[in-house]
């Protein structure tokens, strides 16, 4: 173990230190000088400077790469973790700016806080190769999370989803610590490829736990079945911002922290669930919660009334292509797997910014108040028209790319193998169930008439930039995916994976 | 040059609508010049095009790391097909003249489908192949969900997941050939020329072909289309028969019969008589002929009957690629050119004409009315078009079927006197609908009901569709000469070894 | 390069029939006369086409010859020869007589007289194509038009009558195009002069049984199968009891016009492909089932005269009285096919019958036309036409019965008048050949007989009655119009070497391609 001085540790965490100095000055701020103005304005400012602070932690992420690995893996800096950092705050920059129009609470500053310490404890997620530090930055992540869930104290259905998200999340941590102690015994180190190399096949009772417990912390947090009992809820009835944080932003971190953790930690005991050549191990046991999460996430979106719990079940059937990343485990399907929850995340933004501006005018989220919206409100409709096409895979949107690069990393893995191609066929089967519901929410939108007394849809000029700059991102990206795809490639080649 | 029939449609596509609510004649004057745009593209290419080789319009780069690029290309078969796009859109949008309430959206959806169409029909790359054949779906959801008539939501929506699932079968096919011959390029002629093995092919090669073959309406996975038409306004049922359909087709020989010719090959046991792949889908395709003949003849609703009709006429473009002889091959081509082109008038006559003024597609209620006295331009129409689609000597679809027959003689000699047989049930179903629809007022029982004349955009469309069909159907040379060289091609080569004849 | 007089003619009437609907339903008078002037444009070219004719040679001239579809052996091959121009030019006098006779037409006048001009479009093909599919593109397309002058204007049963003569004639032609197919399948050629060659040299069956018999069909019945395909195809259209069932009632119902047109003209079409298909292609085959044949042909000649007798419609009389007349033209053929081992002095009796068959063909056409035109005028004239209705005419329109007589007199076969050397000449020629056969046809010379004159006594003579006192006689213009058709009768009947003479040299080859 190196020694580190402080300055150093500093000069590598800045990004962070900006990010949580900025919540405590958006904080300080709101609080002293902008008691008396509007909820409005004071979402404003509050947006503004939170968002600037993110700015700062961007460039600051941008114009001092380094390439470090402090104290053996508690901290990573190097362009793969600063690439995923980087996006967290875009997102966050984004979910900050959405929120702006919101008025289910006038705890501005903690709100903001609240965001900006989630934001925080990402960034320390994705930069951590070292288990303890993985546990706390996941639970400053979530009790976040957990809190920021609760905020609209005027429906007691905020509460209960939160209180729910709060069980759940606290039990399975609760797991996850239990595995990762049983990991520490079994390895007598903290970080991950210390461990890799300490694990010995063939499998031992308590490496199974660990394993099994890991994978439902993780399962939990990326809402994948059978971990997903939050997510309709929280989705439904958390704060528009949040739920739409929880859904972009959390699942990029969640995601990649997952990912870095099965491929770090146990690559010798991965098995395999290829067609026939089954062998025991943890790419297995994600392929089977792989299946079930696309396979319960689409068929149960099909009977939903309400758009955001539509949204929930088709976020854990997006869950359910993503860990087919997972189980391919290769530096490719890394690269798809960032990819798709990248432009994922901008869709999910998208749509929900869309879904909190009808909720405003209309008070309700069911698919009857969407009737007719491309009369109602035009460039918004046409937005969600993107965003929801992306989601369903159609070209040329981001989602088709992400899926298909996705399918082609798992059936990759090995040249002549056609190992997974079971669980592809599956996925692309039940992305085609998935239009069925999509087209149902579009078919409200543009073919609908809408009722007699709708009037115009008005939603700020800012949230409309916002989205239509979403729209826009989704399209480009879509058309032309090399953009991201090669920033991203060239942060996973140095990785080392 | 042939590129700017996609960007001309797409951008027509956006520029619709940016125009003003409320400008209904806008719209279909911008609709019709772009569409008119694309045509006369499509035609000077053609006229242009000296040989049917291949020839590239553009080829850039796309996603490196994968090997795909954005490769656009043309040979005689595309130039054809790209063609009848052309003349479809044109005679599409005429008949769509009346569409008052949101025209520009539906012009909008009409374009962008056109555009993607005709983007299938030019892409070489397969990726670029699949975004532009799945960007066809959308559209088309929206065109039969919005301005559709019968049960116009189930329609749309069991077209679309059909066509999805069809396109998921493709994706599954591709993406496992990509890898397997070694993810570097997508690029047709790459992919055709790896040598995939024999039992790769065995599996990929039905897998890409039903995929495409459901858009096509292969039996028996045929069923969204009747609905599908009915339900659609009248330019998109004329769109989705005379052109969608045709993509099906266009993606079986273009994709699964190129780049899995072994496929083709016998099992080397037989199974219910049949040995091979190519067996079992001739043998669908025939029933299809028939099946749909025979359906076709007992339908109440005359647009079921057009409907069938497609079906039925499907089969025979699906045949004559199954021949796998260079007549059979070249008859199927033209059949997808004469089929487009007369089902979308037959469309045109009983959407547009009959059932605008009508309001109503029952035979049984449409007899009293006197047509062929009240709109006697949507009669004669009819029976042309009708003659046409019997495969009456003159018009395009009888050197298709002619071709086709004898392709299909050379290979499957028990098919073909099928094959004859669903083609005389062809004439008795026509007869009996035109017969039913316009001809019963034989006693002086009713004065003719007072319809509204058939406008001046009927009129110009229909004249276009059928100096069409007797274009091809007296000079079907000028197709051939493009077809021919079109199928010598190195592409096919695969096909040619495996037992081309 | 020849100036293409083939292409040209037929293209005539059918851009006739275009500018007819492009002019619309403005000026009805104009239309009828605008139509008029085609079709005797069509008259005109055919007249230069006979004059420039060569009648020393029988073999064809006018050629033209373009590929068409490569891929299938598809080519556009016109040429005429003497039966060719022959019946030009008997589709080119009958047209304009079925448009005279149409010009009391009122509803719909363009889309009625388009139809008409794009029928003689199909008529001029179907003569002169040498090409299969090219033939059989003009045969099929002919029973559009006609289906629907027919079901349009035609009369109160039209529906019915329309679809028998629909279905009838699809079902023969589809037997055709099986059996043609078969050929081309075979040969690789759909031309009739290469096919007439081939079996001239005794190859056709061979070729046909080698190719296609391993498709474990029907083996070495396959050559009668085609045979009987091609042969229905034609025996309806003549027609040939028991194929006929369609002619009466199609006939009665069609409007006058278009029956003129079907008989005059559309009735040869048969008979020519008796002539030009089914006899030099599939001769043997025929001679085969010869006897069978002849009682055929001559139970159309007696049983159609014998059922003219029973009618009281004047249409359906003469609809009967056309089959036999063209039973006739079946007998002549029938015995021409006869195999003869090349007795010399029968091979003049072969070519007496053959010049009397083509002779009957246009004289029939021409009397047969003028005949109905008349009933058209007594349709006009009265509404009626019923065999009772009328009587003693002939006092109050005596030239009208004079000149209805003269040519019901020709359709009697007075000698004289066109009617009779056609029939003399057949009877002349198949006597010696197939002897009982002809004595039996005799009957039918009878029976007509009985069936004009009981037409003479019933319209014209006897007691006048009273309904009809104001009958209106011919009127100039009438007379004048029926002028040059009379007259080509009597120049016919006094000087057949008018037509003889264009046409002997063609049947000379005709029957020599026998091989007697």
């Amino acid at each position: 173990m190196n020694t580190t001085t402080y300055s150093q540790l500093l000069h590598l965490v800045m990004p962070e230190v900006i990010v949580v100095l900025t919540a405590l000055v958006t904080l300080a701020f709101d609080l002293l000088f902008l008691r008396n103005y509007r909820t409005r304005v004071r979402f404003t400012v509050a947006a503004t400077l939170a968002s600037a602070g993110c700015v700062i932690a961007i460039l600051q992420l941008m114009l001092a790469p380094v390439q470090s690995n402090l104290s053996d893996g508690m901290f990573l800096a190097d362009p793969l973790t600063h690439l995923v950092q980087a996006a967290l705050l875009l997102l966050t920059i984004v979910t900050l700016l959405l929120s702006v129009d919101s008025t289910f609470t006038e705890h501005v500053g903690e709100f903001v806080l609240l965001l900006l310490l989630a934001t925080a404890g990402m960034m320390f997620l994705v930069a951590a190769q070292d288990i303890l530090v993985i546990f706390i930055s996941l639970e400053l992540l979530s009790l976040s999370l957990y809190i920021l869930a609760a905020f609209d104290k005027g429906t007691p259905q905020s509460s209960e989803a939160a209180l729910k998200y709060f069980l759940f999340g606290g039990v399975s941590s609760a797991f996850l610590l239990f595995g990762f102690s049983l990991l520490y015994g079994l390895s007598g180190s903290t970080n991950l490829t210390q461990i890799a190399s300490a694990i010995h096949t063939p499998l031992n009772p308590l490496l199974v736990i660990a394993i099994v417990t890991t994978v439902i912390g993780f399962g939990f947090k990326v809402a994948a079945v059978p971990f997903h009992f939050w997510a309709p809820d929280v989705y439904e009835h958390a704060p528009v911002p949040v739920a739409a944080f929880i859904a972009s932003a959390s699942k990029v971190a969640s995601f990649f922290i997952f990912f870095q953790v099965m491929l770090l930690g146990f690559p010798q005991i991965a098995g395999s669930a290829a067609w026939r050549h089954f062998v025991n191990g943890w790419v297995p046991l994600v392929a089977v919660i792989a299946a079930l999460s696309m396979l319960l996430g689409n068929l149960v979106a099909i009977v939903q009334t309400s758009v955001r719990r539509l949204l929930a079940y088709s976020a854990i059937a997006h869950t359910g292509y993503m860990l087919l990343a997972l189980v391919a485990h290769t530096p490719q399907s890394l690269a798809a797997l960032l990819y798709y929850v990248l432009t994922y995340g901008l869709a999910t933004l998208g749509i929900f910014g869309v879904v909190g501006v009808v909720e405003k005018q209309t008070g309700t989220d069911r698919l009857s108040s969407f009737s007719g919206l491309s009369r109602r409100a035009p460039v918004l409709s046409a937005c969600l028209f993107v965003f929801v096409l992306s989601l369903a895979g159609i070209p040329p949107l981001a989602g088709f790319f992400g899926k298909f690069y996705l399918f082609v990393s798992a059936l990759n893995v090995a040249p002549g193998s056609s190992g997974l191609l079971w669980l592809v066929v599956f996925a692309i089967a039940m992305s085609a169930v998935s239009l069925y519901y999509y087209l149902q929410v579009l078919k409200r939108v543009f073919v609908a008439s809408p009722p007699d007394e709708a009037t115009p849809i008005q939603a700020s000029v800012l949230t409309q930039t916002v989205i239509v700059l979403l729209a826009a991102a989704v399209v480009l990206l879509g058309c032309a995916p090399h953009l991201l795809l090669q920033g991203i490639m060239a942060a996973i080649g140095p990785a080392g994976l | 040059m042939l590129a700017g029939t996609i960007y001309i449609s797409f951008l027509g596509a956006l520029a619709l609508l940016l125009l003003p609510r409320r400008s209904t004649t806008a719209a279909r004057v911008l609709a019709l010049l772009t569409a008119s745009a694309g045509f006369a593209i499509a035609l000077t290419a053609f006229l242009q095009h000296r040989s049917g080789e291949l020839e590239t319009i553009t080829r850039i780069p796309w996603i490196p790391t994968l090997g795909i690029e954005y490769h656009l290309a043309a040979d005689g078969i595309s130039l054809c097909l790209v063609l009848l796009t052309g003349i479809i859109a044109i005679a599409g949008v005429l008949f769509s003249w009346n569409i008052e309430q949101r025209t520009r959206e539906f012009f909008s959806f009409y374009l962008l489908l056109i555009g993607a169409v005709y983007g299938v029909f030019l892409s070489y790359d397969l990726f670029l192949l699949f975004v532009f054949y799945e960007i066809v779906i959308i559209p088309k959801y929206f065109l039969i969900a919005t301005w559709g008539s019968t049960r116009r939501e189930y329609g749309a929506m069991k077209l679309a997941l059909y066509s999805f699932i069809g396109s998921a079968m493709v994706l599954v096919g591709l993406i496992a050939a990509y890898v397997a011959a070694g993810a570097k390029s997508m690029s047709l002629d790459s992919l055709a020329g790896y040598p995939f093995s024999l039992h790769f092919q065995m599996l990929a090669f039905p897998l890409v072909f039903v995929g495409f073959a459901i858009l096509a309406g292969l039996w028996p996975f045929h069923t969204w289309a009747p609905t599908g038409h009915v339900a659609a306004p009248t330019a998109a049922s004329m769109l989705l028969a005379g052109v969608v359909m045709k993509l099906g087709a266009y993606g079986c020989l273009r994709v699964a019969m190129t780049l899995f010719p072994l496929g083709l090959g016998p099992w080397g046991f037989h199974l219910l008589g049949l040995g091979s792949w190519r067996d079992v889908f001739a043998v669908l395709a025939v029933i299809g002929i028939v099946y749909g003949a025979l359906v076709a003849l007992v339908q109440k609703d005359f647009k079921f009957v057009i409907g069938y009709s497609s079906v039925s006429h499907m089969g025979f473009i699906l045949l004559g690629l199954m021949t796998l002889n260079q007549i059979g091959l070249s008859g199927a081509i033209i059949q997808m050119l004469s089929h487009g082109i007369i089902a979308s008038l037959l469309f045109a006559v009983v959407g547009r004409m009959v059932y605008d003024r009508t309001h109503t597609r029952e035979l049984a209620a449409l007899g009293p009315m006197n047509l062929n006295k009240a709109i006697p331009f949507a009669a004669v129409t009819f029976v042309i078009a009708g003659m046409a689609g019997m495969g009456l000597p003159g018009f395009s679809g009888f050197v298709a079927e002619l071709m086709i027959l004898v392709g299909a003689w050379h290979a499957f000699p028990v098919l073909a006197v099928c094959v004859g047989a669903g083609i005389v049930i062809g004439v008795v179903y026509i007869w009996r609908a035109m017969q039913k629809a316009f001809f019963v007022g034989d006693a002086e029982t009713s004065a003719p009901s007072q319809l509204p004349p058939i406008s001046l955009p009927e009129r110009l469309g229909a004249v276009l569709l059928i100096a069409t069909s007797v274009a091809i159907g007296l000079y079907p040379q000028m197709l051939l000469r493009v077809i021919a060289p079109a199928l010598n091609s190195p592409l096919f080569d695969g096909l040619r070894k495996g037992g081309w004849r | 390069m020849m100036f293409p007089w083939i292409t040209v003619l037929t293209a005539t009437p059918v851009a006739g029939a275009l500018a007819l609907l492009v002019a619309g339903e403005r000026n009805k008078n104009l239309t009828r006369w605008l139509a008029l002037a085609f079709s005797l444009v069509a008259l005109l070219l055919t007249l230069l086409l006979w004059h420039r004719f060569d009648p020393a040679t029988g073999s064809l001239q006018f050629q033209e010859r373009y590929t068409w579809v490569p891929a299938l052996a598809i080519e556009y091959h016109v040429g005429i020869d003497g039966l060719g121009l022959l019946m030009l030019a008997l589709s080119s006098i009958v047209v304009p007589i079925g448009m005279a006779a149409s010009w009391k037409i009122e509803e719909r006048v363009p889309l009625y007289f388009a139809l008409m001009l794009l029928l003689q479009t199909c008529l001029f093909g179907t003569f002169t194509a040498l090409n299969f599919v090219h033939w059989f593109t003009f045969w099929e397309l002919s029973l559009v038009p006609a289906f629907f002058l027919i079901k349009l204007w035609g009369g109160p049963r039209r529906t019915p009558a329309a679809t028998q003569f629909l279905v009838y004639t699809m079902v023969g032609s589809i037997a055709m195009l099986l059996a043609f197919l078969a050929l081309y399948l075979a040969t690789g050629t759909f031309d009739f002069i290469e096919l007439t060659q081939l079996a001239g040299n005794g190859n056709l069956m061979p070729i046909v049984l080698a190719k296609l018999a391993g498709h474990h069909l029907m083996l070495h019945h396959l050559p009668m199968v085609l045979f009987a395909g091609v042969f229905l195809g034609f025996a309806v259209k003549v027609p040939l009891i028991p194929f006929h069932t369609w002619l009466p009632s199609t006939y009665a119902e069609a409007p006058t016009g278009t029956t003129i047109l079907l008989t005059g003209a559309m009735s040869k079409m048969g008979l020519y492909g008796f002539l030009r298909i089914l006899l030099p292609i599939f001769g043997p085959q025929m001679r085969a089932v010869l006897t069978p044949l002849l009682w055929l042909a001559v139970a159309t000649v007696v049983l159609s005269a014998y059922a003219a007798l029973a009618q009281k419609d004047l249409k359906r009389i003469f609809a009967y009285s056309s089959i036999n007349h063209l039973g006739y033209c079946l007998l002549g053929i029938f015995a021409v096919a006869k195999f003869t081992g090349g007795d010399m002095s029968l091979i003049a009796q072969k070519y007496a019958a053959m010049d009397g068959v083509l002779l009957q063909m246009f004289n029939h056409g021409l009397t047969a036309a003028v005949i109905f035109w008349f009933i058209a005028m007594l349709e006009a004239r009265s509404g009626l036409r019923g065999l009772n209705d009328f009587g003693g005419l002939r006092k109050v329109a005596p030239v009208f019965t004079g000149l209805m007589g003269i040519a019901l007199f020709s359709s009697l076969g007075l000698p004289g008048l066109n009617g009779f050397i056609g029939e003399f000449l057949i009877f002349k020629g198949s006597f010696p050949l197939v002897t009982w056969a002809t004595a039996l046809s005799v009957i039918g010379l009878m029976l007509t007989a009985l069936v004009i004159l009981g037409i003479l006594q019933h319209v014209f003579t006897g007691p006048l009655n009273q309904k009809w006192k104001d009958f209106p006689d011919l009127t100039t213009v009438e007379q004048i119009s029926l002028a040059p058709a009379i007259g080509l009768m009597f120049a016919l009947g006094l000087y057949p070497q008018l037509v003889l003479g264009v046409v002997n040299n063609t049947v000379i080859q005709m029957v020599q391609q026998l091989k007697f």
